[in-house]
């Protein structure tokens, strides 16, 4: 009997797995006893990063799309579909167009989207730069500011890539300063809890650098609600806040389907933390964003954990028992403005520690933005 | 051991950015006023971090119980 692997989401996650399977399961695949299957709603491939660019005039959206076809091993056979429901009992998918696809194991890597409706007023309101149309728009609209007050926000907890609004004041303060007119607005930086990010030593290295930049930070702040009209942020802890051009982080949500399948109350599937099991279902797997584990939304972390998730399923078809375990890593590059950055490494159990910012980080970031397509491939 | 039952557990062990405080938050946004949630973390820093927050957003703390490598702390949401 062929053994069905069927990987929901051709993402970050979804590709690296994809490609790790058909490597490590080459003989398998050619003599038809395992059969892996990629299924994605859209034919295309998208890196998110490559957003935070684009809302600096830096980079185009295109440069951040490819064909799925292009990214994976042909041992995988490819479906363009958007899956319905999930039956974990019955171990089968439903289909957009009525098919229903039936698997062995599943891995949900179906990451997270933003739900701006969730907060009143922000999706009238509120700029983001985590959507291609979000990032196209806020392009044009700092482009056409030129005074004033800009905040950006931090509305949505968990969100994807903890270091990206830390990033974005920091690129904006230098991109004002070359652009003269710096001195011309002001710069408010929200955040949900009594830091400027959730990782201590993240916080304690920005915190500085924002006072030395003039970029206010105002804490313990949780969007409760956006009066467009006005042009102001009211606070879960009774605080208002005015702007002249908002910039936020919207909540984020899993794919309702994961909630209606009984996996995970929250949109996350919810997960053993090391072998990103599913809690509530048999031979279910998840990764990536769509993951509930205490590690960051971020692309290296769904990558390490596509390499958890192979070994695991290589060593389960191989009928043996699996050992390999996801200890939280988590690589992230950090840019502290336009020619400058820092990176991070940490897991369940190590902080990070932050090295001081230079410009071959920042190079080497903008490098990883260009090989990020070898490996979506899984040869990095 | 409590003696409280909660309607949510958040399982933040094992620190974690965002970190345990922000993995509150978002349950307390969604949760209905009177819910109570157990929050897990074995960050030192939640036991000062979410009674701050709770002060300045008006929700109630039940209970901090210690346990061998983590800490439940136990809040009620106010409406
Ligand atoms: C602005 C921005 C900057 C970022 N910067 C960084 C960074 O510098 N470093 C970093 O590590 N991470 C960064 N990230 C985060 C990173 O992009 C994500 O963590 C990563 O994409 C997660 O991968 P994933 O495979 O879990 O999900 P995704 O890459 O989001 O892929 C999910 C896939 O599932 C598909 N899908 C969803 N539902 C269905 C369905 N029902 N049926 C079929 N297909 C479905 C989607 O179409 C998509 O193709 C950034 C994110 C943003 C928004």
């Amino acid at each position: 009997m062929t053994q069905r692997i069927v990987i929901v989401g051709a993402g970050t996650g979804g590709s690296v797995l994809a490609n790790r399977l058909a490597d490590r399961l080459a003989p398998d695949i050619d003599a038809g006893d395992v059969e892996v299957t990629l299924v994605n709603e859209s034919e295309m491939h998208v890196y998110k990063p490559i957003w935070l660019y684009v809302a600096f005039g830096k980079r185009d959206p295109e440069d951040g799309v490819r064909p799925v076809v292009d990214l994976v091993d042909p041992r995988v056979s490819l479906r363009f579909s958007r899956v319905e429901a999930i039956d974990a009992e019955e171990k089968r998918l439903a289909l957009n167009g009525g098919d229903t696809l039936a698997y062995d194991y599943l891995v949900l890597a179906t990451g997270a989207r933003i739900v701006p409706d969730e907060v009143p007023g922000l999706q009238e309101a509120g700029h983001d730069f985590y959507s291609e149309e979000g990032a196209i728009a806020l392009r044009d609209a700092l482009a056409d500011f030129t005074e004033g007050h800009l905040v950006l926000s931090v509305v949505g907890t968990p969100h994807m890539c903890p270091a990206a609004p830390l990033e974005f004041v920091f690129m904006a303060d230098d991109w004002l300063r070359e652009r003269g007119i710096r001195d011309q607005v002001d710069i408010t930086y929200t955040y949900p809890i009594q830091r400027v990010h959730g990782k201590p030593t993240i916080a304690e290295w920005a915190a500085p650098r924002m006072d030395a930049r003039d970029i206010r930070a105002e804490t313990f702040f949780n969007v409760e609600t956006v009066d467009a009209e006005a042009g102001v942020l009211k606070s879960l802890e009774g605080e208002e806040l005015a702007y002249d051009l908002l910039v936020t982080i919207p909540p984020h949500d899993g794919v309702p389907m994961i909630r209606e399948a009984g996996l995970g109350d929250d949109g996350w599937v919810a997960v053993d933390r090391t072998t990103l099991e599913a809690t509530h279902a048999d031979d279910v797997f998840a990764l990536g964003d769509a993951a509930d584990v205490p590690a960051p939304k971020a692309g290296s972390a769904a990558h390490y954990q596509a390499s958890v998730v192979a070994d695991r399923l290589t060593s389960l078809v191989h009928g043996q028992v699996p050992t390999a375990t996801y200890d939280g890593k988590v690589v992230c590059f950090l840019e502290a403005g336009m020619d400058e950055a820092t990176f991070v490494s940490f897991d369940y159990t190590h902080e990070p520690q932050l090295r001081p910012e230079s410009r071959p980080v920042h190079w080497a970031k903008l490098a990883y933005n260009e090989s990020y397509w070898l490996t979506a491939r899984g040869l990095l | 051991m409590s003696t409280l039952t909660p309607d949510v557990t958040v399982d933040s062990r094992g620190a974690g950015c965002p970190g345990p405080l922000m993995d509150l938050i978002g349950k307390v946004k969604k949760a209905d006023p009177g819910t109570v949630i157990e929050l897990q973390t074995s960050d030192t820093g939640s036991k000062d971090d979410v009674p701050e927050w709770l002060d300045k957003a008006g929700h109630e703390l039940l209970e901090i119980v210690e346990h061998d490598d983590y800490w439940s702390i136990y809040v009620r949401t106010t409406g």
